[in-house]
């Protein structure tokens, strides 16, 4: 598999990154080759193998149903960036 | 050409929980801003989620009362999307191995049972809100809602027009509530609904492109949404064009749907199995102890008021449609034997009513003992039939017992035969032109003197009683 | 000697004893940072009057004759990715560069329960993403052994304070190994635990299936008083394991008769650095003659776990990272168009290169068409690797080899060249992707004087047979006695 440029772009954008030109064709290249190496996966047969998501044999880990203390609204915009009357301030959102 | 509508939903049901999928942080709706959250609900750097029981037990639940086959083994997964109402750029929800699984719901179309699949029933965490600013210059964000618990319920594409999809919605909500799962209230957002929408010629085996539609705030407005895009598709394939997969968006003020984003626009959500939180592993000892909480489903409490009650089916039908009515119908004949008689009330003046404030039951103060005691005061003849009209909307209105309105407002009826003989003699000597006709013949007169005494006592005559002795005194 | 320069376990009994008190060692410690920091630049936050303040806290109960736990009184450093209540953490990034927590990780509540001083937030590489340090958005940290050199990373600013006396012990997180390598290159113990012992809760995550908390410290019985505190399960954290947790000082015996040990033939591969290879063969052959068992194994995955690794972790932290947006904290741009252009100018701005190119690469790899051939594959093939294990503590109780394939290099050696500086973790990362244990001692120097770190590698849950063996080789060598001079 081997990357492009567009595909660069279009990681950049699924990751809301912005890359200048120089920057993408420095990813395009170090993308590129570090998914050589990742290449030599495909050297093992795992069609029988079951996937590890989680190392511990954990199951069904659950808490009460029971209400605690939230924050004060003070604390909760503590460091917010932009706020008002109580909300995060954010930009006119447009679609959805 | 005559064409076959296509339409599947997905449905997101709020769960009946105190606290949050995976905080402590409290469920109530409303709030003052940004009051309801916690590190956890946050997403602030480094914390972690973890599973409230009530949320898996419930979602059990309703895919049971949905008649899924509940998975031995499932997950969480990230849904990965950036949007300013997720705080962590990722929803913790269920991709390919959901809760449940493989369910069905009948429903009632033109009088026929119909059987609508249900793909999946999975779970997941609500988003936040988003405050519009009246200048549309910049949006505020609200978290509260953050974290809240979610059923997704997807339906195979089953639904052949809108208004079957409104009767299917109609039937979920009530199953919800049955199931004391979800309280479904719209206008809070408790329930929302998604739809998938095709259209294919009248015949044909294959799908026609499917649009999917968006921000349908009722179940009128799916159906109307519903409707308009059917036709929108209609019309597009009538002129020799193609309908273009893609999102659109409900506007209830033109009615009209909208572009929202293209097939290629959509989203690349990545999803991936949550490192944070271990996978479910259900046993069918849980399972069917579950099963064992379920309630009486609307479908068997109907039979059972036809068959207990002796209430016509269509009675039954109508009260049970909500569990809120039949509880309160079944709590009032519990003081009050005549079913058919509490049925009538609760059908007739009761949903009137309410269907004009535009309220559910559970949002009026009315109790369903204060119905019993004034069917009660109708029977001893304290008040008559016309008069408990009024109390009953007094009682709606103010919660207050039929006792305390009687009294206070003097409606207590007249059935003092001494008392109403002087207002009859009085009435009989006012009217000579109506007394004559009635001697002459013209029985029909006497209607127009009760009416007299009625104005007399300002309605409280007991009407029998009024009739009676007209006629007495007029034949003498 | 000053008091700075003393384990923790050296304080503790002088503390007992009445012969010093913790106002005393802090203001020590302080003033060595004073000395020293501006070569090392171990620390991105000093919390002077915090440290004070609780020193002085600690002394007033000496004084009232409490009992207090063993840890009360020291003063500890914390990895700046550590949640701590009021007190700036900020992951070396200049997306987080003034976020104030406004709760303590789990952790930190521990320490602060059981009387530890937090000194500060030591430096490391951003988002824990690097072997060196250099990543880390503010400043570089210098290993003490060789100010030219790296520390090791992520976690080098604990490493290098606590080598160069900077603090007692440190906390640090280990995700392919970043506590012991940066132990290693710095001459000093680091112990990542087995996934779930110790709480992840407040640890802002990198790659969550495989981050760990563990500690940094002078010798093994400092690191076994530590692990006393931190470990434990947190319902909090759903990964953490419910396991009984042993008092770990038992494990501090000089003695490894009978023990079987394994030495995997693929940790030596070819042109692996002779001095680090011969010092390693020689712990082996020092055990053995302590009584020890050595016996070759094979883990023959090992070949596959670093392409695996940078699959895996990357895309977690892909995840992870999304949720910096500049829009509920941290960092914002200050020029944006809209929506979109405030999230890519924010990310842009606010993330280094190393961090932007994992997330990138794990993006990529969790993305629409490449899901099952990367992420999935990634899964499967870590079972791969944690069977290898699996079957290796079959025949034997622990396994050794070397933590990392060199001593410390040069700043600046492998910045550009990211696979290169990826081959730092190549011996560590594989115990991470089977969630077992593992801790680096002092094993050795290089003729130029710069430490070489022995790995020992436990089964899960087993951290005291890898405390008994480290204990035992450093109880028979004097490489842990040796200091930089700076």
């Amino acid at each position: 598999m081997k990357i492009t440029k567009k595909d660069v772009e279009h990681v950049a954008m699924l990751a809301r990154l912005y890359l200048d030109e120089e920057e993408k064709a420095k990813y395009t290249r170090q993308l590129n080759s570090i998914l050589d190496y990742m290449e030599k996966l495909n050297q093992l047969d795992t069609e029988k193998v079951e996937p590890t998501s989680h190392v511990l044999p954990i199951k069904n880990v659950f808490r009460k149903d029971r209400v605690e203390e939230s924050l004060a609204n003070e604390e909760v915009l503590a460091n917010a960036p932009d706020k008002e009357n109580g909300y995060f301030k954010v930009p006119k959102i447009i679609e959805d | 050409m005559d064409y076959e509508v296509i339409i599947g939903l997905e449905v997101h049901a709020e769960l009946l929980t105190d606290s949050k999928i995976f905080c402590c942080c409290t469920t109530e709706f409303g709030g003052a801003p940004n009051t309801h959250c916690c590190p956890v609900c946050l997403g602030l750097p480094g914390v972690l989620p973890v599973t409230n029981e009530k949320v898996i037990e419930l979602g059990v639940k309703a895919a049971l009362a949905l008649n899924c086959e509940i998975s031995p083994y499932s997950k969480f997964d990230r849904k990965n999307y950036f949007y300013p109402d997720l705080p962590k750029a990722y929803q913790i929800s269920q991709y390919d191995l959901p809760l449940a699984r493989n369910g069905y719901l009948e429903i009632e179309v033109d009088g026929k049972t119909k059987k609508i699949g249900i793909t999946r029933v999975h779970l997941e965490e609500d988003a936040g809100k988003l405050v519009h600013s009246e200048t549309g210059s910049y949006s505020l964000v609200d978290y509260n809602r953050t974290g809240v618990p979610l059923i997704e319920i997807v339906t195979e594409p089953d639904l052949r027009s809108p208004a079957e999809a409104k009767i299917f919605l109609e039937k979920l909500k009530s199953i919800l509530q049955y199931a004391e799962v979800s309280d479904c209230k719209m206008q809070e957002g408790s329930l929302r609904c998604d739809a998938n929408v095709s259209i294919r010629p009248m015949g044909s085996k294959e799908f026609g492109t499917k649009t999917e539609l968006k921000n349908m705030n009722s179940f009128k407005a799916v159906q109307k949404g519903l409707e308009y895009e059917v036709k929108r598709q209609k019309k597009l394939l009538e002129r020799g064009k193609k309908i273009i997969q893609e999102t659109r968006r409900w506007d209830e003020n033109s009615n009209k749907t909208y572009t929202m984003r293209s097939k290629e626009e959509a989203h690349d959500y990545r999803y991936f199995p949550e490192p944070d939180l271990p996978p479910i592993v259900l046993e069918k000892g849980y399972i069917e102890e579950i099963r064992k909480t379920l309630p009486e489903m609307p479908y068997d409490r109907k039979k059972r008021y036809i068959e207990e009650y002796g209430l016509p089916e269509y009675d039954a039908g109508v009260i049970t449609s909500s569990k809120a009515l039949a509880d309160f119908f079944e709590e009032c004949v519990k003081e009050y034997v005549d079913a058919k008689t509490v049925s009538n009330w609760v059908m007739g003046e009761l949903l009137g009513t309410l269907n004009a404030m535009d309220k559910e039951i559970d949002e009026i103060p009315l109790t369903p003992k204060h119905l019993a005691d004034m069917l009660k005061l109708m029977d001893k003849g304290t008040i008559s039939g016309k008069i408990a009209k009024k109390v009953f909307k007094e009682m709606m209105e103010t919660g207050r017992t039929p006792d305390e309105i009687v009294e206070e407002k003097g409606l207590k009826q007249i059935a003092d035969e001494g008392e109403l003989s002087k207002i009859v003699d009085k009435v009989i000597a006012d009217n000579p032109k109506s007394v004559e006709d009635y001697r002459a013949g013209k029985k029909k007169a006497i209607g127009y003197l009760v009416g007299q005494v009625m104005k007399e006592t300002r309605g409280k005559a007991n009407p029998q009683l009024v009739n009676k002795l007209l006629r007495e005194k007029l034949e003498s | 000697m000053k008091l700075c320069e003393l384990t923790a376990h050296e304080l503790k009994d002088m503390l007992r004893k009445g012969e010093t008190s913790s106002r005393e060692i802090t203001e020590s410690v302080l003033d060595r940072i004073q000395e020293v920091e501006e070569k090392v630049k171990a620390y991105v936050t000093i919390d002077r009057e915090g440290a004070l303040k609780q020193a002085d806290e600690i002394d007033e109960k000496l004084k009232q004759g409490e009992q207090l736990p063993p840890l009360a009184g020291i003063p500890i450093a914390l990895k700046d990715n550590m949640c701590t209540k009021g007190l700036k953490t900020t992951c070396s990034s200049k997306i987080l560069e003034n976020f104030v927590p406004p709760y303590d990780a789990t952790v930190v509540a521990k320490l602060k329960e059981n009387g530890a001083v937090i000194i500060g937030k030591t430096n490391m590489d951003e988002f824990a993403m690097g072997s060196s340090t250099e990543n880390s958005a503010f400043f570089n940290t210098a290993n003490p052994w060789d100010l030219t050199t790296v520390p090791g990373g992520s976690s080098g600013g604990s490493a290098a304070a606590v080598a160069a006396d900077e603090a007692v012990m440190a906390l640090g997180s280990d995700t392919g190994g970043s506590i012991r390598q940066p132990a290693a290159l710095c001459g000093v113990v680091g112990l990542k635990p087995t996934y779930g012992f110790v709480s992840r809760y407040g640890l802002i995550a990198f790659a969550s299936s495989l981050d760990q908390i563990g500690p940094i410290t002078r010798d093994v019985t400092d690191c076994a008083l530590l692990m006393n505190v931190i470990c434990g399960h947190d319902p909090r954290d759903s990964t953490s394991a419910d396991v009984k947790v042993p008092d770990f000082t038992r494990f501090l015996r000089n003695d490894v008769k009978g023990l079987r040990i394994g030495i995997p033939k693929e940790y030596f591969p070819e042109g692996i650095n002779p001095e680090v290879e011969k010092a390693v063969i020689n712990a082996g052959k020092l055990l053995e003659e302590l009584g020890a068992e050595i016996i070759e194994i094979s883990l023959p995955h090992t070949d596959y776990a670093l392409a695996d690794y940078y699959i895996i972790a990357p895309a977690e932290a892909s995840s992870n990272l999304a949720r910096y947006d500049g829009i509920q904290y941290g960092y914002r741009s200050q020029d944006y168009d809209d929506l979109i252009d405030l999230y890519k100018k924010t990310r842009s701005e606010g993330f280094g290169p190393e961090v932007k190119r994992r997330i990138m690469l794990g993006t990529y790899a969790l993305s629409s068409g490449y899901y099952d051939a990367y992420y999935l594959k990634a899964l499967k093939v870590r079972t791969l690797v944690k069977q290898d294990f699996d079957r290796a503590f079959e025949k034997v109780d622990c396994i050794i080899s070397p933590t990392s394939p060199t001593p410390a290099f040069k700043m600046g050696e492998k910045v550009d060249d990211p696979l290169a500086m990826y081959l730092s973790d190549v011996f560590t990362l594989p115990v991470n992707m089977a969630g077992i244990a593992g801790i680096s001692i002092p094993c050795g120097f290089s003729k130029e004087g710069l430490p070489i770190g022995l790995q020992v590698i436990g089964k899960p849950f087993d951290e005291g047979t890898i405390i008994q063996v480290a204990y035992t080789f450093e109880q028979n060598t004097d490489f842990h006695k040796r200091k930089p001079e700076l």
